[in-house]
């Protein structure tokens, strides 16, 4: 009856984001009076796994064929239904990013269960099994109720604060065979962004818009961005005239983020620009035009321009870091 | 591909192939929509709401279907929506941008999961060769129906693709991963969601509104399936409560607050 939680890891080392899930599929186990069972799938030390114990994970099923690298949805989906099977899970938790939504939904379909997308709260299990998620691009939010046996949960990541206890988790090897038609996407290339915090994952984001002029003004952006060990973002104009490269761009047609910390600067704050970030915690604006609609979305705004301010807020956090060591 | 002799004795350049694709489009109220919620919050009022294609589907999914066609790498394009007989409209403005027809699933439904059950069940036996949906509806967000879809017609899935190309019964594609972009290649059939840099967007010009209103429109009832979940309210998000100016003279200030007021720092 145990909940189980995918996990995931970039080369062996478990994310971030995984530790989030395992934690909330824990508190989820907690209420149902069972336990978490994890599941990492491909090359991870033993270690990691059972560090998960720190989050509250009580054993680690391990799929350790290497073909599990990589994404393949199907397999990947095959692993979390046998995992399931094997703990006779009635809550299965991914995270709701890249491949827990090429994941989950396989998952779903296949054992008639019902799904919520981008979950935002623990299931209130008063009048059902009930779960907050965001609609209409964060315009609303939803309470969706899960009618079957079998519930799928898809974590929307950095929702809860993650808290690490002691504990350590056993691990235990599981058997799953697939077929070869499992691996049938095969990968000709990868070009990873090196260097830099990846965007989806970064907890503190510093984003530009038009207002910035040109890219030739981005070193000052990328400066205070190092500063604050931020990512960096741009609104879409930016990227479509090619100051940014694409991946940068946020909003309701690139990318969405829920940062701690969103700085928008030269962002006027259309409502597509503000669907990708709204579900930021902390909204910092800077902008020269104080009616700028963004203002109105943001709990700390700076009026002034970019330029002169940018390089004294990197100089004014490199001062409080000085102070703060 | 939907080939039913062996392909090595066949010149490829000289036989004309069968390609067919199937595109997901979905129904929802333009972006800059103001939600106004009715009936004690339990739904969302579509008063003076525009529908829109999911630009997901329009901008990508669909432009790349029709682009492909005109290549001469598809043969067909097809598109088909879950609705009721109000979602017309918007399907014929997709059709005035390209494809062949459009089937229409008569159903009401924002359940996920009976959603992609009434299209599977629709392309089981119609033998597209790709299906291409966006890669999240800008209603409920769930970007769960293409991997649905894949799972209930048992073949494959790529999420988040950002550039589709097509060889022979081979697909190339370009998708976004954490923090970079991969290409992969899969044998067709295959199910792709579609994000930006797919397909540059277009605009429908008047030889294709007039085409669209001769280009047929079928209409199919789906067998029923019981939804597995419901949306049983809804809540706006709390409106911010007051700016807190920082003067740009006193940026320490600023960096403070982030770090003893918001906690970020
Ligand atoms: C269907 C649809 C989808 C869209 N999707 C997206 C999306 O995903 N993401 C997105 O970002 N946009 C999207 N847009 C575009 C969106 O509507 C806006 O046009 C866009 O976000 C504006 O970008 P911007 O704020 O950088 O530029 P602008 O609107 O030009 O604003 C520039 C801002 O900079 C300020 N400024 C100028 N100079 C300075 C200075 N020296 N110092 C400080 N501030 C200065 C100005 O006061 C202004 O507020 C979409 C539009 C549509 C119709
Ligand atoms: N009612 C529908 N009819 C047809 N296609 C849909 C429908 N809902 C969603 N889709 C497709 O599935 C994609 C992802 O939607 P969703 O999973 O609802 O976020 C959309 O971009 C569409 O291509």
């Amino acid at each position: 009856m145990s909940v189980i939680v995918l996990v995931e890891h970039t080369g062996g080392i478990i994310k971030k984001q995984s530790f989030e899930a395992v934690q909330y599929a824990a508190q989820i186990a907690k209420k149902m009076g069972t336990t978490v069972t994890a599941l990492a799938l491909g090359s991870v030390a033993a270690t990691e796994m059972e560090g998960l114990g720190q989050y509250g994970a009580q054993k680690v099923l391990h799929v350790a064929d290497s073909r599990l690298n990589d994404l393949h949805s199907g397999a990947y989906a095959g692993a979390l239904i046998a995992a399931a099977q094997k703990e006779d899970s009635k809550v299965i938790v991914t995270l709701h990013d890249i491949k827990g939504r090429a994941v989950a939904p396989r998952v779903a379909v296949k054992l008639k269960a019902g799904l919520v997308a981008g979950a935002l709260s623990y299931p209130d299990t008063e009048k059902g099994f009930v779960i907050k998620k965001a609609v209409f691009s964060g315009k609303a939010f939803a309470y969706v109720n899960i009618l079957s046996e079998v519930k799928v949960i898809m974590l929307m990541p950095n929702t809860f604060p993650v808290e690490k206890l002691e504990g350590k988790a056993v691990v235990e090897q599981l058997e799953v065979s697939f077929s070869e038609k499992n691996f049938s996407v095969k990968i000709k290339s990868v070009n990873k962004v090196t260097g830099e915090v990846p965007l989806a994952d970064a907890e503190l984001v510093v984003s530009g818009g038009r207002g910035l002029k040109g890219p030739e003004n981005w070193g000052i952006l990328e400066d205070l961005a190092k500063e604050l060990g931020a990512a960096t973002a741009c609104s879409r104009p930016v990227a479509d005239s090619h100051w940014r490269p694409h991946h940068e761009h946020v909003g309701q047609t690139g990318g969405t983020i829920r940062p701690n910390l969103y700085i928008a600067v030269g962002i006027s704050g259309a409502i597509q620009h503000l669907a990708g970030v709204n579900g930021s915690k902390t909204i910092v604006v800077i902008n020269k035009d104080p009616e700028a609609p963004f203002f109105k979305a943001a709990n700390y705004g700076v009026v002034g321009d970019a330029l002169e301010i940018l390089p004294r807020l990197t100089a004014a956090v490199k001062k409080f870091k000085e102070h703060h060591q | 591909m939907g080939l039913s002799f062996p392909l090595n004795n066949i010149n490829l350049k000289n036989e004309k192939l069968i390609m067919r694709i199937l595109v997901c489009i979905s129904q929802v109220p333009d972006t800059s929509t103001k939600i106004v919620l009715k009936n004690n919050n339990t739904s969302v009022s579509s008063d003076g709401v525009t529908w829109v294609i999911n630009p997901y589907d329009e901008w990508y999914a669909l432009i790349r279907a029709i682009e492909l066609k005109e290549s001469g790498i598809a043969t067909d394009v097809h598109l088909v929506t879950v609705g009721k007989a109000d979602v017309e409209p918007v399907i014929r403005k997709a059709l005035a941008l390209g494809g062949d027809e459009a089937i229409r699933i008569d159903a009401d439904s924002n359940d996920p999961y009976e959603i992609a059950h009434y299209i599977a069940e629709y392309a089981a036996g119609a033998g597209y060769d790709l299906i291409l949906c966006g890669k999240e509806s800008i209603d409920y967000n769930n970007g769960t129906t293409g991997a649905m879809l894949a799972e209930l017609l048992d073949i494959d899935y790529i999420g988040f693709a950002t550039g589709i190309q097509v060889e022979a019964d081979t697909a190339v594609v370009t998708r976004e991963i954490e923090g970079g972009e991969e290409t992969d290649a899969c044998n067709l059939p295959l199910v792709i969601s579609c994000q930006k840099g797919v397909a540059e967007a277009r605009i429908p010009n008047m030889r294709g509104i007039m085409a669209a209103r001769t280009r047929p429109l079928k209409v199919i009832t789906p067998s029923t399936i019981t939804a597995v979940t419901e949306m049983l309210s809804y809540e706006l998000p709390p409106a911010k409560t007051g700016i807190k100016l920082v003067s740009p003279d006193n940026l320490d200030e600023l960096v403070e607050l982030l770090h003893t007021e918001a906690k970020v720092i």
